[in-house]
């Protein structure tokens, strides 16, 4: 089986993508980026100044060495989340763009319909999307449909660290998934990261967990471990799990 | 239902009293509850109580925790504009009251975008606009005009001002202003009245409602407060944190933040009819944020830098720094031209109060919102 994590067309050794919000510092947040392994890091358009050279997330970042993926966070309608889209392409990002549309401010919950609407607009306009989304299956092939990248449906509500509370929801998105599936947002131990991947999950974005740990770096190279364990395990037979119980003397065994 | 007919179901006193009759079992009972929605009714009462007193450090360490899990160890910076003291209410704590012999300016259009871009030259992205309440000095044109100038260079506008109508808050979100902060002062019915001498701000209810109306003419950030100082503290607590739950609901779409200023004692000023000591003030702070993890707290530079300082990790979330309170402090600093509406204790420069906060362990944000939002 190919190793690789293939995002549109483009190769990560990693599967554990990182965000850069909520860190004490942007040298704090440097190193646990380093420590992760990661390839794929994506920033809040909100929090930057594109224009300025010596903003001090974009200048943490070495673009040679990671994907910087713009992300829509603030955005409430599928109107903003393209507007922003667009800002960063304008002000030289990569056409690729974490779709955040959520009107709630206390849950941070995905808005489906605005999500979809603006996928369908900026997979026209020439991006790579990849769209933050609820544990919806048909959602999720609704965007797949559209032409998004990836799907990223949540595991639970932002920053909550509960861990996987959507499982059967994700088992489903990841079994008729045609695009890579990749939990975001929710996660808060590397136990929970391999367990996303354990059950077939392609990849997984933190923060939070990571950001705010006592020692950010440390939970960085832990959730890089998780990730491989997990990714370990489903390779070797454990993402196949059955909906039915199997007997151990067969009903039909008799037939044969 | 607007807040004002929640408040009118319920009484200052009776409040008052279930709060003072709260145990320490109610408090121990809080400290252990709370789902991702925050503590209920009950519990956040006691934690405002006295019982809750000998708990300070066990809640601090609590809503420290649910701060930096929701928002991150960061801490937001904003700095005021003050376009206009003209005023005509006569609040018995303000400096702009109208009968207070100060002299009285209202800033020109070009004298405001001189102030933004100065403001804007110390690393400001996120600016209050602030004015007295005189229509005559800063219309509702006014302040469409300003926006037009400032929008360029900052990613987010909100506004302290004299309160409006729907229509006219639609007409300021729709030029690009994405806050609306707007202080109650007291929730007391009774104390309003008697602090709030002349002028159309003598409308408890009007004022009561004011974020209603911001809501409904679709503000993306909605500031509440409570002058701390005028009344009981633990009951204006209390109404503080229904008004946020109230808009949260009723506004879902909008963030809300909640202000603290507090009256400080000083020499032949206002005095101060139930002071908040330092330790009360904690308490407010972090019974609040056990109550309402996810909502915004601010603290201005009417507090000192110490106290500040010490707040940092507790259960704030932004800040303003190097604020003048006088229109056309910040380019005339030398010749004040115009009265303050109070003085400011923490007078160290912005770069100063980022310093600090990253002493602290915690990372200074300027922008944290952009023009394409509004």
């Amino acid at each position: 089986m190919e190793e690789a994590l293939i995002i549109a067309g483009r190769r990560f050794g990693s599967r554990l993508l990182m965000g850069t919000g909520k860190f004490s510092s942007s040298e704090v947040m440097k190193r646990a980026i380093e420590a992760s392994g990661a390839q794929i890091v994506t920033v809040a358009l909100r929090r930057v100044e594109l224009e300025n050279p010596a903003d001090s997330i974009l200048h943490a970042i070495d673009r040679e060495k990671y994907l910087l993926l713009p992300n829509t966070s603030g955005a409430r309608d599928a109107g903003e989340a393209v507007r922003l889209a667009r800002l960063a392409r304008v002000g030289g990002c990569e056409p690729w763009i974490k779709l955040e549309v959520i009107p709630d401010p206390r849950y941070l919950l995905p808005d489906p319909v605005e999500t979809l609407k603006a996928a369908e607009i900026l997979v026209k306009e020439g991006f790579i999307v990849l769209p933050y989304i609820q544990a919806d299956p048909i959602l999720a092939k609704r965007l797949e449909e559209a032409g998004t990248a990836t799907v990223m449906p949540l595991g639970a509500p932002i920053g909550s660290n509960r861990g996987i509370r959507t499982r059967d929801a994700i088992e489903i998105i990841i079994e008729g998934a045609t695009v890579p599936v990749v939990v975001d947002a929710g996660l808060g131990a590397p136990s929970h990261a391999a367990e996303a991947l354990e059950m077939g999950a392609d990849g997984v974005l933190v923060n939070t967990a990571i950001a705010v740990a006592r020692d950010p770096a440390a939970m960085a190279a832990a959730f890089k471990k998780g990730v491989e364990a997990g990714r370990q395990a489903y390779l070797a037979g454990l993402g196949r799990t059955r909906r039915q119980a199997e007997a151990s003397s067969p009903l039909t065994g008799f037939l044969r | 239902m607007s807040f004002y007919d929640e408040v009118k179901r319920t009484s200052w006193t009776q409040i008052e009293r279930e709060i003072e009759g709260c145990s320490e079992a109610d408090v121990e009972s809080a400290l252990g509850a709370g789902g991702p929605g925050g503590v209920d009714l009950h519990h956040f009462m006691s934690l405002l109580s006295p019982a809750a007193e000998r708990y300070l450090e066990e809640s601090a360490g609590l809503a420290h925790t649910i701060t930096r899990q929701r928002f991150g160890n960061t801490i937001g910076l904003f700095a005021p504009l003050y376009v206009s003291n003209f005023c005509k209410n006569s609040c018995a704590y303000c400096g702009f009251n109208t009968k207070n012999e100060i002299a009285r300016l209202a800033l020109t259009p070009e004298q405001v975008k001189l102030e933004g871009e100065y403001i804007h030259k110390l690393g400001f992205r996120h600016l209050l606009l602030v004015s007295g309440e005189d229509r005559q000095a800063a219309s509702l044109d006014y302040f469409i005009e300003i926006c037009g100038l400032l929008r360029p260079i900052f990613s987010s506008l909100a506004v302290e001002i004299y309160p409006m109508g729907v229509e006219e808050y639609r007409a300021l979100t729709g030029c690009g202003i994405d806050g609306l902060t707007v202080f109650q002062e007291t929730y007391s019915e009774r104390a309003y009245e008697r602090y709030h001498l002349g002028g159309k701000k003598r409308n408890f209810q009007y004022r009561l409602e004011t974020p209603d109306r911001g809501g409904e003419a679709g503000f993306r950030r909605i500031g509440l407060g409570a002058l701390l100082g005028l009344e009981n503290w633990r009951v204006e607590g209390f109404y503080m944190g229904l008004h946020a739950k109230h808009l949260m609901r009723k506004y879902w779409k909008s963030q809300v933040s909640i202000s603290f200023p507090r009256l400080r004692p000083a020499a032949g000023a206002f005095p101060v009819p139930c002071e908040v000591s330092d330790r009360a003030f904690v308490q407010l702070l972090t019974a609040l944020r056990l109550f309402l993890p996810d909502t915004g707290f601010a603290l201005s530079t009417r507090e000192p830098a110490g106290l500040r300082d010490h707040l940092i990790p507790l259960a704030i979330t932004a800040m303003s720094a190097g604020s003048r309170t006088d229109p056309g402090g910040y380019t005339h600093p030398q010749h004040q031209e115009a009265g303050a509406q109070f003085e400011i204790s923490d007078d160290r420069d912005p770069e100063a109060v980022a310093e600090a906060i990253r002493q602290k362990g915690y990372e200074p944000v300027w922008k944290d919102w952009d023009e394409a939002l509004s």
